[in-house]
């Protein structure tokens, strides 16, 4: 009997194994920590510098942002908010839709819930993906998101990455591999840290909630553990005449 | 000298003045609760009836004060959710304990419907109960369509657009039917409106009514138990049963502490993983629903999945949605179907055992597979496993009965 229940069980977790094994590739993780409130600041004043002029996070307050992130209202008004909004207003982008469409063919999308919707180390690996492509329109490609008609805002800080292409047996090229140049180099880590900061902050917006979310959660479970032991004692003491 | 009638006191006085004006309600309260002797043996597989009352309780709570924000209108559904999740008070509290909730009803229903089938609860004389409970059953997974539907993300779009448009497969009227249901051609703002009023109102009516009617026809015969055995056999000489024990207070101290068990594990997900790895609340639906871009891979949430893996096994659309719903009317016929002497597994011959075994690997397999998009191998397995899960249910007169059976004990055996 036991291992027929042995069997049944291996047999049942087989499709968990095969979802946590699945997913194309994934991409690497970003260490990404939300409750690392220095990450989020230097985030929130990389997102305000180089992607609110053309994406907008219009479901997200700046008064949030000071709220969560332990920012006075100057401080956000002063150092985050470029646009000219109020306080409690939400964020929008400094670009008018109708003319990012006409620049970029379509207009960039809002950011609010990007992180929820790809995952936060997508964002990263998109952040670090960009490389130099003469055939672009634009001049920049992703090899996380091909043709995505968005320049690579950040090349100051990253360096200009150039693409390994291959030709595969069925004679298409892809890109294997990106490069940077070696007087670049040096700055990877501290662009990692960038890309990490950015995603971070990505990940608050998409909820900002989480932070609260995890601290409430600890105590609202040792709650319903004491509950849940008065419980048994209270069950344990009815049953004592049941044989 | 007159005796001196001794003034009651308050809760005493209360009690006696709403008593006198309904006479049935102390009665109605001895027979479902202080005097319902259930069966002393109920093991953990008996949580899930009073755990899935209390998801549902959980569901109408926070779904009142989620309607208090939401707002039912293609132009701003989407945007009304992120406004509960973010500048509501509690918002996200209440919305995560809503979609974690209704993953939490079809997990404890499934657990409490294989419950009834291992213990073979719906055979004489609880058919009734169990005609009840798989239309709860079928009632629940209409109301959580619906419900998922309202957020007006992706899924919630292109997992409407697909599910209606099966109706279409229905010779002559289905394309009438599928705009009948729709309001509109597509998915659009009229189906957002009716499936909202369809969700906050008609369903959990129904609902309601049928849990009243599902436990009022369990009270009427008793309750079943891991072995099967009828306790109303053996009574002492106040015809209460031997085996039995009063569902107050027995079985309220023992449901509170497996629902202090339930809701840490409710706790760990709302708190820690609310969107439970894209399970719960799928990655896809955290984009608006935009009816010009087309999901790369649509599916519907995991309580379906073992359906629509049936549904794409089969290569003819209409065979495919009549499998689909078969497989869901043929759970109705289970009591009908099984021909075993005895109720309980414990007692049955191997062919059952290995028969329900199956059927529980197939089962979630196929969830496994509806989830997945499909390819050659995975369509393949997933139509020998929509074989075998009929195969289990039509041939049930037969292997029922086949194998030894052991000899049921004439009291119940408590577990140690």
């Amino acid at each position: 009997m036991k291992k027929m229940l042995i069997a049944l069980f291996a047999l049942l977790a087989l499709p968990a194994l095969a979802i946590a094994a699945g997913g194309g590739s994934a991409p690497a993780p970003s260490n990404a920590n939300i409750n690392d409130s220095a990450s989020l600041q230097r985030g929130a004043r990389l997102f305000m510098n180089y992607c609110v002029s053309c994406h907008s996070i219009e479901f997200m307050r700046y008064s949030r942002i000071a709220q969560d992130l332990g920012l006075s209202e100057a401080q956000v008004m002063e150092n985050l908010n470029f646009t000219g909004a109020k306080f409690g207003e939400t964020i929008h982008a400094s670009m008018s839709g109708a003319d990012a469409a006409q620049w970029f063919g379509k207009a960039p999308p809002d950011l609010s819930l990007t992180a929820r919707a790809r995952g936060v180390d997508w964002i990263y690996d998109y952040l670090k993906s960009f490389y130099w492509d003469e055939k672009a329109g634009i001049g920049w490609n992703n090899t996380r998101l091909p043709n995505a008609s968005m320049p690579h805002v950040l090349w100051e800080l990253q360096g200009v990455q150039r693409p390994v292409y291959t030709t595969g047996p069925d004679g298409q090229t892809t890109v294997s591999g990106l490069v940077l140049p070696d007087a670049d180099k040096s700055r990877a880590a501290s662009y990692d840290a960038v890309a990490r900061d950015i995603a971070n902050f990505m990940q608050y917006v998409g909820e900002p909630a989480a932070v609260q979310r995890q601290s409430i959660g600890v105590w609202v479970i040792l709650f319903l553990a004491l509950f849940t032991f008065i419980a048994w004692m209270l069950k344990h003491e009815f049953w004592r005449d049941v044989h | 000298m007159a005796a001196v009638k001794p003034r009651p006191g308050l809760v005493q006085g209360v009690t006696d003045w709403v008593t006198e004006r309904t006479p049935g309600l102390m009665p109605a309260y001895r027979k479902h609760l202080s005097e319902y002797y259930a069966p002393k043996n109920f093991n953990l597989w008996y949580y899930f009836g009073s755990l899935a009352m209390v998801v549902l309780v959980n569901q109408i709570v926070t779904g009142i004060w989620l309607t208090m924000s939401y707002k039912p209108s293609a132009a701003e559904a989407f945007a009304s959710v992120e406004h509960i999740m973010r500048d509501v008070e509690w918002g996200w509290l209440i919305r995560y304990m809503h979609s974690t909730g209704a993953s939490a009803f079809f997990i404890v229903v499934y657990l409490h419907m294989f419950r009834g089938l291992i213990y073979g609860s719906y055979q004489k004389p609880r058919e009734l109960v169990w005609l009840l409970g798989m239309l709860i059953y079928l009632v629940l997974m209409a109301e959580a369509f619906m419900g998922y539907v309202l957020p007006w993300g992706q899924m919630s779009y292109w997992g409407a657009q697909v599910i209606t448009s099966l109706f279409s497969a229905i010779p002559f009227v289905g394309e009438a039917l599928v705009e009948w249901i729709r309001g509109d051609f597509l998915i659009s703002d009229a189906t957002l409106n009716r499936f909202f009023a369809l969700h906050v109102v008609a369903l959990p009516l129904v609902l309601l009514l049928l849990v009243v009617l599902h436990l009022g026809a369990l009270h009427e015969v008793g309750s079943n138990n891991p072995d099967g055995v009828d306790i109303k056999k053996k009574k002492d000489a106040n015809g209460k049963p031997l085996d039995g024990i009063a569902f107050h207070p027995y079985y309220t101290v023992k449901d509170l502490f497996g629902l202090g068990f339930f809701l840490i594990i409710c706790a760990f997900i709302i708190f820690f993983a609310p969107t439970f790895g894209g399970l719960f609340l799928e990655h896809d639906n955290f984009v608006i629903a935009d009816p010009m871009v087309t999901p790369d891979h649509i599916k519907p949430v995991w309580y379906y999945t073992p359906f629509y893996a049936m549904l794409r096994a089969i290569p003819d659309k209409l065979a495919g949605v009549i499998v689909m719903f078969a497989a869901v009317l043929i759970l109705f016929f289970v009591p009908w179907l099984d021909r075993s002497p005895v109720r309980s597994i414990r007692y049955r011959g191997w062919p059952s055992k290995v028969m329900i075994a199956g059927l529980v690997v197939s089962f979630v397999w196929l969830g496994y597979i509806g989830a997945n998009p499909p390819t050659d191998t995975l369509t393949t397995i997933g139509q020998v496993l929509t074989a075998f899960y009929f195969f289990f249910f039509l041939a049930m007169p037969w292997w029922s009965r086949m194998g030894k059976t052991k000899p049921v004990p004439d009291r119940v055996t408590m577990p140690h």
